[in-house]
């Protein structure tokens, strides 16, 4: 049965190996083969140099929260069931410059409601974890 | 060669706002459309130009056939939701002032208040492009993006909520003095706002705009033709689009500074071909489907400078009558009707004219703007050629 929670569709194949990294456990980000400028989302060309080919290189999955809503009502019913949730943007330490949207979770496996969200801050280092929803492995974040 | 005062808003027309109007979109285009034209004193068989947002459900062929229009030499379409509402005017007024056509009309019909209608509520279980990066997090609603950056921008500049307060409390209080306002006779208070149930934090009901049917159209023809036509006319001194670099459409988290808007890229080609800068413009509609755009955009379009769109709203600084830049004078998305901020336009004419209900006096330059956060577009209308 496809899950109420939007997932990303793998048949995308500008995307598919940023999912295949998150099934292995591991956080990839596109990287230009030529001058090396990473990129994401990922898109065909490097917009530094032009370059078509790229790479998708791991990074050490750790980063700093850079902003986080918490969404109430009224929202899809799957999501409106977890409300109030958290999403966050998380900037990886590793160039600050590429920010993932994801969830902070009290642990890798937990809910996105789990964490009161009064203590949420902005800076605050996270690493990423990958819990699994029906196909797909969707990179989310603990404290450190 | 610039558009500079060639051509002119000669018509203006709009239907009723409400929730569940009678009749269909078309229906609501094909009466605001016919009512522009009427205010201008044209025929519709004089129009051979149309321009329109590409989410706009009524086309061209269905529109022209009603309403009895004339051959239709010029007509375009604007992407990117509420970013093209000043773009669809602007691309008209340069098909205009070009030659393409001599009548134009712009148009926006929506009967939005339906549930269903409401595009971020019709996502497919799998998501594709850019939106696998932020939906299955639960960032699933336009409030929830723009939450994300007015937290980031509290937190690098102060912002607070007080300052979205006096945003969502301005735009209520000029809806209170118009009778065609969804909120004419609902007064809001502080207290109202800071108690209000959240929506996606740091943003609460009021900071969101309102749902609502209704067509808004207007008419533009050239300077020479308007001046001869039956109401003042409103030049269109300036126009821009932009889409600034590294942008991505709603989820602007992505490029090296995300709190840099298309507005930034907007503002650049908008006072390159004015004659007037930012301090010139009396009065002000601002794109507001959430409160926290009046900063930004107020930062973008250079009111203030960077950090200070938040302490500019202070003092009563964006309200009628005595403010420095009064802003959204009819109410606004927030508080007179969401129409994709095309009621913002027929606004900005209205103030050029001298017939809003809170008229700013000696209102000679009238800037409006199109959605922050998406590929946008403005438009500078003044009261002298």
């Amino acid at each position: 049965m496809e899950s109420a929670f939007l997932l990303p569709d793998l048949d995308d194949e500008e995307a598919r190996p940023f999912w295949d990294g998150t099934a292995r456990g591991e956080l990839l980000v596109q990287t230009c083969a030529a001058c090396g400028t990473r990129r994401m989302p990922p898109r065909p060309m490097c917009p530094a140099c032009r370059s078509l080919e790229s790479t998708w290189d791991a990074t050490s999955g750790r980063g700093r929260i850079w902003s986080f809503i918490v969404a109430h009502p009224p929202l899809l019913p799957a999501f409106a069931e977890l409300a109030p949730y958290n999403v966050v943007v998380v900037e990886l330490a590793d160039d600050p410059l590429i920010r993932l949207v994801g969830n902070l979770l009290e642990r890798s496996d937990g809910p996105i409601n789990e964490i009161d969200p009064a203590t949420i801050e902005i800076g605050e280092p996270v690493r990423a974890v990958f819990p699994t929803v029906d196909d797909v492995a969707l990179p989310r974040w603990v404290r450190e | 060669m610039t558009i500079k005062g060639a051509t002119a808003v000669a018509g203006i027309g709009q239907t009723a706002f409400g929730k569940g109007l009678p009749g269909s979109e078309l229906s609501l285009a094909c009466q605001a459309i016919a009512a522009a034209i009427d205010d201008a004193g044209l025929q519709p068989s004089d129009v051979d130009g149309l321009a329109l947002y590409s989410m706009e459900d009524t086309r061209e062929v269905d529109v022209a056939r009603s309403v009895g229009l004339g051959d239709i030499t010029f007509f375009s379409q604007v992407g990117f939701g509420g970013g093209a509402g000043c773009g669809t005017v602007g691309h008209a007024a340069m098909a205009v002032a070009t030659g393409q056509c001599n009548v134009a009309v712009a148009w926006r019909a929506r009967k939005r208040a339906a549930k269903a209608s409401r595009p971020w509520a019709q996502v497919p279980t799998r998501v594709t492009g850019h939106w696998q990066w932020s939906r299955p997090f639960g960032l699933l609603r336009p409030v929830d993006e723009i939450a994300m950056l007015a937290r980031r921008h509290m937190h690098e500049y102060g912002t607070t909520r007080e300052h979205l307060a006096n945003v969502a409390l301005a735009f209520r209080k000029h809806a209170n003095r118009n009778p065609n306002a969804t909120m004419y006779e609902k007064p809001m208070t502080r207290d109202d706002y800071m108690n209000a149930r959240w929506i996606s934090e740091p943003l609460c009901l009021y900071d969101n705009c309102l749902e609502t049917d209704g067509a808004l159209a207007v008419v533009i023809t050239s300077a020479e033709r308007a001046r001869d036509l039956r109401r003042p006319p409103a030049y269109i001194h300036a126009f821009g689009q932009g889409l600034n670099t590294q942008h991505q459409t709603m989820t602007n988290f992505f490029r090296d500074d995300p709190l840099k808007g298309p507005a930034w890229a907007c503002a650049d080609v908008l006072w390159r071909t004015a004659d007037v800068g930012p301090s010139d413009v009396k009065v002000a509609q601002i794109y507001d489907a959430f409160s926290p755009l009046i900063p930004l955009s107020l930062e973008g379009y250079g009111f203030c400078a960077r950090g200070e769109g938040g302490p500019f709203t202070e003092n009563g600084n964006i309200e009628w009558p005595n403010g420095r830049l009064p802003v959204n004078t009819s109410g606004g998305g927030m508080s007179e009707a969401y129409v994709h901020g095309f009621n913002l336009v027929l606004e900005g004419v209205r103030q050029i004219r001298g017939t809003s209900t809170a008229q700013v006096d000696g209102a000679d330059v009238s800037l409006v703007t199109s959605g922050e956060g998406v590929p946008t577009s403005a438009l500078l209308l003044t009261k002298e050629q």
